[in-house]
């Protein structure tokens, strides 16, 4: 019998480890494809972050590079500058893009660094156990925020796509969700198309990824996604945000 | 083919990692150090590497992580407070074993301090300065020759015990002009390079962290690290001694005040009294072997430092306190003179009344 259906070549056989009904393993899955269809295991370094994203080093079957919180990217520059004609990637959590390693975010973006970067935002920190995030939603309430984020002590959350998008390094900037097929095959598409982008040396590429944390967010992994949907959707706007011309000429 | 030239001494640096086969640097102007990264932007592209100006100096580590984690030959630089945001990459970078070298140009401290030359970095440098226990390699240089040499051999031991190398100088050490042999550096040995990350062709995937899943693991790691750095105090030991052997005192000093502290010696003879000095040049590991023919023979030892009294607590360890050691120290960016060392060294040894 034909199998129609199994592990895509870019993961190893190590189970996810996340909790039930996180899409952080939904996420890797869609890397793995297109690492597989664009045939670059091979030639691809991930760089993984600290937080349950930073076990992507152990799911995914290329060569992976784990380093501090939040310096992910600065990481993957230097590994770029050596070897400039290898793929490299980083998975990153919200806080470690959008909080401590902002700067990185902003500076790699900037200089055009021919990588891709990969947030994946579920508007908190998740392995500390559910803490307030840069992405954590007006109101929302986390364990350092218990009576929810209020505007007036902790400030707005940080839109991180919309930002990097208007600097001219960026070439491609997509915001996607994880939480229905229609938006998780638009979130592959988009993650092909960073992939290539880098291929072809055109500068910075860049998706967020709207995921869960149920755990934290103390849902169902069901009221989990329609929670995505009502509350994330408004404030996070899916969408390719920026496809510089040359992009569109791929 | 070797040539004689005049350069500052932070040009030198630059220089020697060039014929070192550095490839790549990364950094974040700060004095007294800027002179490195200027000079790198200018001379290391003509040798096919490329100067980046990271967005801090956490992010210039941490493209020094990334970069050394393929296998290039790499290096950053900065001074005191620099040193001080590097240091969690610094920790990240022992724990995953990369070689990578550093140079930090002691300016004083703590705060903004000022650029005058200091020692104050050397508990930072010589214990670890990051989280967690681990080592770098410290040598410090104390003229030009050396800074260029030690730079030269840093990449050598950084790849030889897969551990970063700190090559510790001052303001002082990095502005002085001094003629310099920039000699051709002899090929370096083969090193394993079976633990880089370069794509997973044709074997199977590697992964360069250093997150342990468990304490066992943890300890296994730890265990490993203390292994090495055991070799290394072992075999990387190194000073130089100046009339020490007749020694009835000793003068213990590095980097520029070491420099200074020769004078000392040979103004000291001129007055008839036996002074000496043992000179370290690897600070991390610390030169205790050098103690070994003097700590149950001579007098009394004074450590000559531009800080509180940091290197002083290795000394008295060295000669297990077996010696009465004194401090005389210069602090904030000032340099003590000749005469104002010799004229401590006398007094605390009362020797005002041995003179001939
Ligand atoms: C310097 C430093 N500060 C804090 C931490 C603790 N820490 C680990 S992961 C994390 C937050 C992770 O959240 P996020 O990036 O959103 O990823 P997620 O776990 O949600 O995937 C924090 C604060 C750390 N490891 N290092
Ligand atoms: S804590 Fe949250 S982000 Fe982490 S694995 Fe569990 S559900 Fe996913």
């Amino acid at each position: 019998m034909e199998k129609v259906f199994g592990r895509p070549k870019g993961l190893t056989e190590v189970p996810f480890s996340f909790c039930p009904g996180c899409t952080h393993g939904i996420i890797m899955r869609l890397i793995g494809e297109v690492l597989e269809e664009l045939d670059i295991i091979e030639d691809t370094i991930g760089v993984s972050p600290v937080g349950c994203a930073g076990f992507s080093q152990d799911f995914f079957t290329c060569d992976f590079v784990g380093g501090p919180h939040g310096r992910a990217q600065a990481i993957g520059t230097g590994i770029k500058r050596a070897l400039p004609d290898k793929i490299v990637f980083t998975y990153q959590g919200d806080g470690d893009i959008a909080g401590i390693g902002t700067q990185h975010a902003i500076h790699t973006a900037a200089r055009g660094e021919r990588i891709t970067s990969i947030m994946v935002n579920n508007a908190i920190y998740g392995m500390t156990g559910g803490q307030m995030a840069p992405t954590t939603l007006a109101g929302m309430k986390t364990s350092t925020s218990p009576h929810g984020r209020d505007l007036v002590i902790n400030g707005h959350p940080i839109d991180l796509p919309k930002t990097i998008a208007t600097l001219d390094g960026a070439v491609y900037v997509a915001s996607v969700s994880a939480d229905s097929p229609k938006n998780i095959i638009q979130a592959k598409k988009a993650i092909k198309k960073a992939f290539q982008v880098q291929q072809a040396g055109l500068g910075f590429s860049f998706v967020s990824v709207l995921s869960t944390c149920p755990t934290n967010w103390g849902l169902s992994p069901q009221d989990s996604l329609q929670w995505l949907r009502d509350n994330m959707m408004p404030v996070y706007k899916l969408g390719e945000l920026k496809v510089t011309e040359e992009v569109k000429n791929l | 083919m070797s040539k004689r030239v005049l350069m500052k001494g932070n040009e030198v640096i630059g220089q020697a990692a060039i014929e070192a086969g550095c490839k790549l640097f990364f950094g974040y102007p700060i004095t007294p150090s800027t002179e490195i990264i200027e000079y790198l932007s200018k001379y290391l592209p003509k040798a096919g590497g490329t100067v980046l100006q990271a967005e801090d100096e956490i992010g210039a580590i941490n493209m020094c992580y990334g970069a050394a984690c393929t296998g290039t030959r790499v290096m950053t630089a900065s001074s005191s407070p620099g040193m001080s945001l590097k240091q969690e990459g610094i920790s990240y970078c022992a724990a995953a074993e990369l070689p990578v070298v550093l140079v930090n140009v002691n300016r004083t401290g703590p705060g903004l301090g000022g650029l005058g030359p200091a020692q104050s970095d050397y508990f930072q440098s010589t214990k670890g300065g990051g989280h967690g226990d681990y080592r770098l390699i410290v040598l410090a240089p104390s003229k030009s020759q050396e800074l260029y040499d030690m730079t030269l051999e840093a990449f050598d031991l950084a790849e030889k015990y897969r551990n970063p190398v700190l090559l510790l100088t001052d303001g002082f050490l990095g502005q002085m002009m001094e003629p310099v042999e920039l000699k051709e550096k002899p090929a370096s040995p083969e090193v394993d390079k079976s633990w880089i990350v370069d794509g997973a062709k044709g074997r199977k995937k590697r992964i360069i962290a250093s997150y342990s899943l468990t304490n066992e693991i943890g300890e296994a790691n730890n265990l490993r690290w203390e292994a090495k750095y055991k070799d290394i105090k072992e075999k990387e030991q190194r000073w130089e001694e100046f009339y020490a052997e007749d020694a009835d005192y000793l003068i213990v000093s590095y980097g520029t005040t070491g420099r200074i502290s020769k004078s000392v010696v040979l103004n000291a003879r001129k007055k008839g009294i036996k002074l000496g000095l043992i000179r370290p040049i690897s600070l991390w590991p610390f030169p205790e072997k050098a103690f070994i023919p003097y700590k149950d023979k001579v007098k009394g030892i004074v450590t000559v430092e531009l800080n509180t009294g940091q290197m002083i607590e290795d000394v008295k360890l060295a000669v297990e306190c077996k010696v009465p050691v004194h401090l005389y120290r210069r602090q904030g960016g000032m340099l003590p003179t000749e005469d104002e060392i010799l004229a401590n060294v006398e007094k605390v040894f009362n020797l005002a009344s041995e003179e001939v």
